[in-house]
């Protein structure tokens, strides 16, 4: 009953929204090639089963390494910034600049510089949009860390090292999983920009862009909720892993 | 008994930007083994800053620190410490927290030792069964008496207390003032508390030292020789009163007020 509470409304909604989609193509009486209706996107996907399996395959594991090199990376960044004054006032102005930068016009020029490496670039791109949220959440983690509760071990001879493991990487953690919700949907992002940019890319970006030269947009659609999909998962993975690892800092549930 | 702590001629001044701000000043104080000293004086008067200097927090400008006879260069583990903020680890039981010290200190010591040590000590403030609770599911007395047996499930020779009652309600305080007489007749340790509370400092202490407005020096000793088990009512006796009003004007001196029309 409770589960059905909660799966219930959003699947509802879901519906709905489908079936006032359908219903719009299916009054203005769309043509194919102008507009896709939902029932449309069954075919397309049936129709290129073997190629989505494929492509989202290529999206989903750089997408993935790219997020895994901006935690690594993001959490180091959040480190020297965190425990460092000087290097955080040195590094910050340029973080922030290169943050500013839309990576939509980092794309072509990394494509064009690393030209035809298709996971190399991908994987850079997802990196470079991702890694800044993380690098910010620590640092403020860290630098936000009361001295008493380094005192309190600091006053016993722990090491800087301990307090760390044991006090400051624990308690940063809530800020990281914060952090990493917003990272997964950027790297996500960078990832399929990357693909319908580069010419003869793969992934559901690239297939994306077969899509629109086609203008087939029952594919083009499909993509769209193929990504949506992989988007989520991916998101709601991150989700299990913060109630794993920082469940401890939700008070919403008594 | 020989003296545990001993401040000889501490001067210490913080760098702002204004310029040194001098916080202590020539200060000189002993606690004997197994005393309980009460540290009372203005606000921002470097009360604080004592508790870091014999904790080996930080080191003096001039003068020396000893625990034991032996100069303090750096922290060590025979220092407890209690703050106002309980400071709890939100992500650990309340049994994992009283047990962290012990991790540190005692990292050879097993498990099951370090568990049982810390269970004692609960039961003994009045907290068991709430072991595998988070801190955040308990009231702020409760949390408060967690924090205290943290700070001393190592067996530390001195427990450093920076008014560690202050945010409690009058109520709960008190009744941690009884349960810090109890802690002590069950686990002899040297003590050192900070408070702006006289009444806490006459119920619990052994020697109430003031300490004049900033730059601190000792102003004023006071032993309070009470014998050990210490009702509440005993703060309403007229030898109490009496010991309190001649706080209480020590520490309008200090202020610098001692002319003023109240």
């Amino acid at each position: 009953m409770d589960f059905l509470r909660k799966v219930a409304p959003p699947l509802l909604a879901i519906l709905a929204i489908m079936l006032f989609w359908e219903w719009l193509v299916w009054v203005k009486g769309w043509p194919n090639y102008k507009m896709a209706a939902p029932s449309d996107l069954w075919p397309a996907f049936w129709k290129y089963r073997t190629l989505f399996l494929i492509q989202g395959w290529e999206t989903l594991w750089r997408t993935v390494v790219g997020l895994g090199l901006a935690v690594v990376f993001g959490t180091f960044l959040g480190m020297i910034m965190g425990f460092s004054r000087l290097l955080r006032d040195a590094l910050y102005p340029v973080l922030v600049g290169f943050n500013a930068v839309p990576k939509a016009t980092v794309v072509p020029v990394i494509a064009l510089i690393f030209v035809g490496e298709h996971d190399f670039n991908t994987v850079l791109i997802a990196f470079m949009i991702s890694f800044f949220p993380i690098a910010v959440s620590v640092s403020i983690g860290l630098s936000t860390l009361e001295p008493e509760y380094r005192d309190i071990l600091r006053a016993l001879g722990a090491s800087r090292l301990t307090i760390f493991w044991k006090i400051a990487l624990p308690k940063t953690l809530p800020e990281f999983f914060g952090a990493l919700k917003v990272s997964v949907t950027l790297a996500f992002i960078g990832t399929n920009l990357m693909e319908i940019v580069e010419p003869h890319g793969r992934g559901l970006g690239a297939l994306f862009d077969s899509g629109k030269i086609n203008a087939d947009y029952p594919l083009m659609f499909a993509v769209l909720f193929a990504l949506a999909f992989l988007g989520i998962v991916l998101f709601y993975i991150v989700v299990a892993l913060e109630r794993v690892f920082a469940g401890w800092a939700d008070r919403s549930g008594g | 008994m020989g003296d545990l702590v001993e401040l000889r001629a501490v001067t210490h001044a913080y760098r702002t930007k204004a310029g040194p701000l001098p916080v202590l000043d020539d200060l000189s104080l002993t606690i004997p083994e197994g005393k309980f000293c009460a540290v009372v004086g203005p606000s921002g008067c470097g009360k604080s800053t004592l508790t870091r200097l014999i904790a080996g927090l930080m080191m003096p400008d001039r003068g020396e620190v000893f625990l034991h006879g032996e100069k303090v260069k750096s922290p060590r583990k025979t220092v407890g410490m209690a703050f106002q903020n309980p400071v709890l680890l939100e992500w650990r039981t309340i049994l994992e927290n009283v047990m962290l010290p012990l991790e540190i200190v005692a990292p050879s010591m097993p498990r099951s030792q370090r568990e049982t040590r810390a269970r004692d000590l609960l039961a003994l403030v009045g907290l068991a069964g709430f072991e595998t609770k988070r801190p955040s599911q308990l009231s702020g007395g409760m949390r408060q008496r967690a924090s205290l047996c943290r700070s001393i499930v190592h067996k530390p020779e001195v427990l450093i207390m920076d008014e560690p009652f202050g945010a409690l309600d009058a109520f709960t305080r008190e009744d941690l003032w009884q349960l810090m007489h109890r802690l002590r007749a069950e686990e002899p340790f040297t003590a050192l508390l900070i408070t702006h509370d006289l009444r806490e400092s006459v119920y619990l202490a052994d020697e109430v030292i003031v300490l004049s407005d900033r730059p601190a020096r000792v102003q004023y000793r006071m032993a309070i020789d009470a014998p050990a088990p210490r009702p509440i009512s005993m703060l309403y006796d007229p030898d109490s009163v009496a010991k309190l009003a001649i706080l209480r004007e020590q520490i309008e001196i200090a202020q610098g007020r001692s002319g003023e029309v109240h």
